[in-house]
């Protein structure tokens, strides 16, 4: 629903861009020298795109910097940056995807990634919608909980958490992840999602109940195919978690066989000396999924992200 | 009659403690069966560890002491109840290393929040503006939150390599001075909160750019037809319009800063730049970065720094609220 009022309204917006454009192309005396309201100089433009272009340099600077590196077949090529035009080659591509357990930790990554995000967003949006719909006992001290939950320090649970994962027998699974995982992504994706349930009209709910349904059968088949934005962004917020998390990863799984790629990483720099240009091979590979993934929801980032700000 | 005439008497009559309980679980079974979830795996996994964490401030366990299994044989718990020494020591400076990181954790967390929301709120304001290439200005934007941070983490690292990185190549190519970012403890703090900034922005970009787009462009309008300047639309429209997507991200980007963990951890490997650790980064090294580990002093702190962010969030909402009844509930 929300998100078609953003559509709608950037529609909107964009027709009224193209009709300013239109009668701003017509040269008529007074427009020439008065600016209409909505326009902007040249000056400002330039500006303004100025700012956009340093803004984005700053920000893609650092992933093409080491795509850049990745390319360059030797180990100290980082330090002669402008040498790797020459000599480029995916040589460290193929060595990384030969001769490491690369594929291993990225099966890893994967399954622990998907598996948090499937578990993580189900949880969070039965959650956020019990929050956002029934005023029951105890739902603002949930909502406390959840803040306060991320203010956990890892430091203070990764020792107990370990101890009570060994004796739960998961050390070492992908379960010990994805359940350590869920406790940092489930809090902050219900209070997203309840932001994201709040902008649902209630007429939406009633009108399933006198339909017959039960809560549960609202939430599935009304309110969740209405929310999809909502969960996009849930999804990915709860995957890059899962998939750039290093501590827990380094101190839960044990076997190499079981690394996921943050932690097998690692390995690169504290055997033999630090390889970087493998590295910088691996960093690229690890990236493009996210990227990929990222992509994929980025159209509804925007008006996800800000229901659930603004109404939490 | 009679039977009516009961039913409407009971009715009446206040419910007892169990029928009360009966109605709750009747009218909001549904509601707990949709939380229940969650509020297992945060029982299991985070209050259980908390309560335990708490208990090992109270004690001197270490690696050497705390109960483990090798192959078949158990060893067990050998750690002894020392009461409040630790914090004791801690709290007093006894062990100077704990009011220097503090000192610098909040010159981190007041830096990098102020700098995430600025530039956040610059960029979302300049994206809200209607203008060409918008979207592709957008995904780049977002990229340093797309890519993992460990990944760019070592990117910035080769790029502010002391020797040979390309800043200060370039740096040297213009005759600048060349610090010493990954070594030096003042550029080294410098180092990190450029990158943390690099890191943080997108999210307070997109949130306040949602923000932005759900202000009423009437209100502009009618602020322009009165002669109000930029500067006053933005102080009198833009900023209270905000107000409570502000407040949220800057009550999460704090929680976040203060507890930020991988850029510290990565951009000085796990034994290096001792000197710009924040409390948590250094709590981990004490649990982990060390032989033998310190379990107890660990936790210590993650006790600490979780006190003091509660305090704080008790009265940033607190204050939030006494600003805005409702702005965030």
């Amino acid at each position: 629903m929300s998100s078609a009022t953003y559509e709608d309204r950037n529609e909107k917006k964009k027709a009224g861009g193209t009709m300013a454009a239109t009668t701003a192309a017509r040269p008529t005396a007074a427009e020439t020298k008065h600016l209409r309201r909505g326009e902007r100089s040249k000056g400002a433009s330039v500006l303004l795109h100025g700012g956009l272009i340093i803004a984005s340099f700053v920000a893609a600077f650092p992933v093409l910097w080491i795509a850049w590196i990745s390319l360059g077949p030797d180990k100290n090529d980082f330090l002669h940056p402008g040498g790797i035009a020459k000599k480029m080659s995916l040589s460290n591509y193929s060595f990384v995807l030969q001769h490491t357990d690369f594929l291993t930790w990225f099966g890893n990554s994967l399954i622990v990634a998907l598996g948090t995000t499937l578990l993580g967003v189900f949880i969070a949006a039965s959650a956020g919608y019990a929050v956002s719909r029934m005023r029951f006992p105890g739902h603002r001290q949930l909502m406390w909980t959840f803040l306060v939950t991320q203010m956990f320090p890892i430091a203070i649970l990764i020792v107990p958490l370990y101890n009570i994962l060994a004796k739960l027998d998961l050390l070492d699974t992908y379960w010990a992840l994805i359940l350590a995982y869920c406790t940092t992504a489930v809090p902050y994706c219900a209070w997203l999602l309840k932001g994201y349930f709040d902008t649902i009209p209630m007429e939406i709910d009633e009108a399933g109940r006198v339909d017959g349904l039960t809560p549960f059968g609202t939430f599935y088949r009304l309110i969740l195919p209405l929310a999809r934005p909502g969960l996009a962004v849930a999804a990915f917020y709860t995957f890059l978690t899962a998939w750039a998390e290093v501590a827990f990863a380094s101190t839960f799984m044990l076997s190499s066989d079981k690394y996921t790629l943050a932690v097998g990483l690692q390995t690169y720099i504290s055997e033999h000396d630090t390889q970087w240009d493998l590295m910088a091979a691996t960093s690229v590979l690890i990236a493009l999924p996210a990227s990929v993934f990222f992509y994929l929801v980025q159209r509804h980032l925007v008006s996800g992200l800000s229901a659930g700000a603004s109404k939490s | 009659m009679t039977v009516a005439a009961e039913g409407g008497a009971a009715r009446v009559r206040p419910p007892g403690p169990i029928s009360r309980i009966k109605q709750s679980y009747n009218k909001h079974w549904y509601a707990w069966a949709m939380v229940a979830p969650v509020v297992l795996v945060l029982i299991v996994l985070v209050l259980v560890p908390l309560v335990r964490g708490i208990y090992l401030t109270f004690t001197d366990a270490t690696s050497d002491n705390v109960g483990r299994t090798i192959g078949v044989n158990h060893i067990p718990d050998t750690f002894k109840w020392v009461g409040f020494d630790h914090y004791q020591e801690i709290l007093s400076g006894g062990d100077g290393q704990f009011w220097p990181h503090f000192v610098w954790t909040i010159v981190w967390t007041v830096v990098c929040v102020t700098l995430h929301y600025s530039i956040g709120l610059s960029l979302a304001m300049m994206l809200n503006r209607k203008l060409r290439g918008r979207t592709f200005y957008r995904v780049v934007l977002i990229l340093p939150w797309a890519v993992p941070t460990f990944v760019t983490v070592f990117s910035w690292r080769l790029i502010l390599a002391d020797d040979g990185g390309i800043l200060n190549s370039a740096l040297g190519a213009l005759h600048l001075p060349e610090p010493g970012w990954l070594s030096d403890t003042f550029w080294q703090r410098v180092a990190a909160i450029g990158v943390n900034t690099w890191v943080g922005v997108p999210f307070m970009m997109l949130s306040l750019l949602g923000g932005l787009q759900s202000v009423p462009a009437e209100l502009y309008e009618a602020a322009e037809m009165d002669g109000a300047t930029p500067w006053q639309r933005f102080r009198h429209i833009t900023l209270p319009s905000l107000r409570s997507v502000s407040s949220t991200v800057i009550l999460l980007g704090t929680i976040w800063t203060f507890n930020q963990f991988v850029v510290i951890f990565l951009l000085f490997g796990a034994t290096g730049g001792e000197d710009a650790q924040i409390l948590i980064t250094w709590a981990y090294r004490l649990g982990f970065g060390q032989m033998p580990r310190d379990y107890a002093g660990s936790a210590t702190y993650g006790v600490l720094v979780l006190s003091m962010l509660l305090v704080f969030a008790t009265f940033y909402r607190r204050w939030q609220a006494r600003g805005e009844q409702g702005g965030l509930r």
